[in-house]
């Protein structure tokens, strides 16, 4: 028989193991945002790298070019004259970023209308592993898929001067970016009382009535955060836009021009570049953005989802 | 009468919808199957490439993958599963310590797992790595590299969310009432939770794992610069050694091979194993998962 002392002192351990996981999970976000902004932090205060980069040339118009025909947004990290506008990738992020959720969204948002509006019991079981498994596929595995085979498809049907682009990187992405819209809207939709649908039934509305002029707007809030998460995946995704996109960093708002991105800019160059060179520092300046932002939106699509929360309940189910 | 098309056209909309996520879903799929199907053989399975890529089978890669899932597995499940128990059975909904680890295991889901790659040449490889190469090895270069360790490491902080929700909502199902008869029989916290509720939760551990491995396996993005290779003559065998790994090859093969058409049957096949193995995973996940929740419902 274990003695009391004994008993109370193993309780005491257990529980101080269970509570330092929960500091680790906490430590975890605050060192990959410390690890990552260390390295950083040179692009910002350097002397040494402010010789070969400043804010100024991240972010305002530069005299590239030949004076007959000026550059002013050039992201050419690796020649005689480094250039490290980060224009061109914002553009094309925003580019690659606009076409996944203009593919996804309606889609994911009349899909997710469908399976708890109009759909049968057994369909609606049916088609969430459905959308789960859409979900699992691996992102390097879509990638190779928009590389392959969707880029030869949209080539055929549409005679792009470029074969890889932003919009057949869009479509890979919004394949990825699906599920994320669906899942989130789906649970928001289902969330909202059966009355409400009935009182709209009551007052003679269609099913058609009920779901777009009442469920709708009242889940709307964690439908608007399904868009917003699935905005910050797709701002973060690399593999898809990696492979996809062409990677070339051309400054224009044509869709059918080769992009490159934030995060494949990340992936293309950190692995040949020189430890500690500015080059290097930029890069991780970059990741520090791109943490930034789907930070940000994280903690939108979080509020949004308790806005949903406080709006329903007390609601009469 | 109006009202009546109006109606059927907008829930035609919505079936449209549906039907075209199945079909994208089925192009996808079907492709990949059709192209890749005569090219999973056994000795694609079990041999190593030859002749630039172009011949010979993917056992390194397959074996570089099962390590690091391994791996990252050991690191990843105890400690989401102790944040798991903190979170359903020991948290005190108003502490300060319950609302930041809350807050920051959702943040950690919303990061982009090429940041992940970034933190894990910074932390891992660079700080860790590094102190332990000046402490133990006299500042050569052992350690302070990318290799197997790091990368498993850094692919157990991207899966811990998975892990963290999945153990979470298996806890939440126990039902109130056996904590309750546990606390009459005058059993601690301790007693209570970890006879009780964890040996009823058994299944969502279960779940959480295979999540993990099954995101970890597909992730490539925060494994470029923390120990993947392009080719490896020998299996890792250490720690520190670097690796071969599925995805890695489906990318390096896609991008940066010098005769496309050569290696694209290799291509395939590399694909659909990776695509079966995380289809696997996620189906024995699923599966368990929706009994889980039935034998949730019928407990209430």
């Amino acid at each position: 028989m274990a003695s009391r002392a004994q008993h109370r002192w193993k309780d005491w351990l257990i529980e101080r193991v269970i509570y330092l996981a929960a500091v680790v999970a906490i430590s975890l976000i605050i060192l990959i945002f410390l690890f990552v902004g260390r390295e950083a932090l040179p692009v910002l205060i350097s002397a040494e790298v402010h010789e070969e980069v400043t804010l100024d040339n991240l972010l305002l118009a530069q005299e590239y070019g030949t004076p007959g025909a000026r550059l002013p947004y050039v992201w050419q990290p690796v020649s005689e004259v480094p250039k490290y506008s980060l224009m061109p990738l914002f553009l094309g992020t925003l580019k690659v970023t606009l076409m996944a959720m203009l593919f996804a969204t309606p889609l994911a948002i009349a899909a997710a209308i469908y399976t708890t509006e109009f759909a049968p019991r057994w369909l609606r079981e049916a088609i969430k592993p459905v959308v789960e498994l859409l979900a699992g596929i691996p992102s390097v595995v879509l990638g190779f898929f928009a590389l392959i085979v969707l880029a030869s498809w949209l080539q055929d049907v549409f005679r792009f001067d470029f074969r890889l682009n932003a919009i057949n990187a869009g479509i890979a992405l919004g394949l990825a970016v699906i599920p994320i819209i669906y899942t989130i809207s789906e649970d928001a939709l289902s969330a909202v009382p059966r009355s409400y649908r009935n009182a709209a039934y009551a007052l003679g509305a269609s099913p058609w009535q009920a779901a777009w002029g009442v469920v709708l707007p009242a889940a709307l809030p964690g439908v608007f955060a399904g868009v917003v998460l699935g905005f910050g995946r797709a701002v973060g995704e690399t593999m898809i836009v990696l492979m996809a996109s062409g990677n070339a960093a051309i400054t224009s708002w044509n869709f059918a021009e080769s992009v490159r991105t934030l995060s494949a800019t990340i992936a293309a160059e950190l692995a040949e570049v020189v430890f500690g060179s500015a080059h290097y520092h930029v890069l991780f300046l970059i990741g520090t953005l791109l943490f930034a932002i789907t930070f940000v939106l994280n903690w939108l699509g979080a509020q949004m989802v308790g806005r949903l929360r406080r709006r329903l309940t007390g609601a009469v189910r | 009468m109006k009202l009546r098309i109006a109606d059927r056209a907008f829930v035609g909309l919505t079936v449209l919808a549906v039907l075209l996520i199945l079909a994208m879903l089925a192009a996808v799929i079907g492709n990949i199957v059709v192209n890749g199907w005569e090219q999973v053989t056994w000795e694609f399975l079990t041999a190593a490439p030859t002749q630039g890529m172009t011949k010979g089978g993917i056992f390194p890669a397959i074996y570089g993958t099962v390590l690091l899932v391994l791996l990252m597995t050991i690191f990843v499940v105890p400690l989401g599963v102790c944040v798991a128990i903190y979170f359903s059975e020991y948290a005190d909904r108003e502490s300060w310590l319950y609302r930041w680890s809350r807050q920051a295991v959702n943040n950690l889901a919303g990061v982009p797992s090429i940041v992940f790659g970034l933190f894990g040449l910074g932390f891992f490889v660079q700080f860790v790595g590094g102190a332990i190469d000046d402490a133990f090895f006299g500042a050569r270069l052992t350690y302070g590299q990318p290799a197997l360790i790091w990368a498993a490491l850094t692919m157990a902080v991207l899966t811990l969310p998975v892990v963290i929700v999945s153990v979470e909502e298996a806890l939440r199902a126990v039902p109130q009432s056996y904590r309750d008869a546990s606390y009459a029989l005058g059993a601690t916290r301790n007693q209570t939770v970890f006879r009780v509720v964890v040996p009823q939760a058994l299944s969502g551990l279960l779940t959480g794992g295979i999540l993990a491995v099954s995101r970890g396996a597909g992730e490539v993005a925060p494994i470029l610069f923390v120990g993947a290779a392009y080719y490896l003559p020998q299996l890792p065998s250490r720690l520190n050694d670097q690796f071969m790994e599925l995805g890695y090859h489906i990318y390096v093969l896609s991008t940066q091979s010098p005769d496309v058409e050569a290696t694209k049957p290799l291509l395939y096949g590399t694909v659909l194993v990776l695509l079966l193995l995380t289809f696997l995973l996620n189906v024995t996940a699923i599966a368990i998962r929706s009994r889980l929740r039935m034998k949730a419902a019928s407990l209430r």
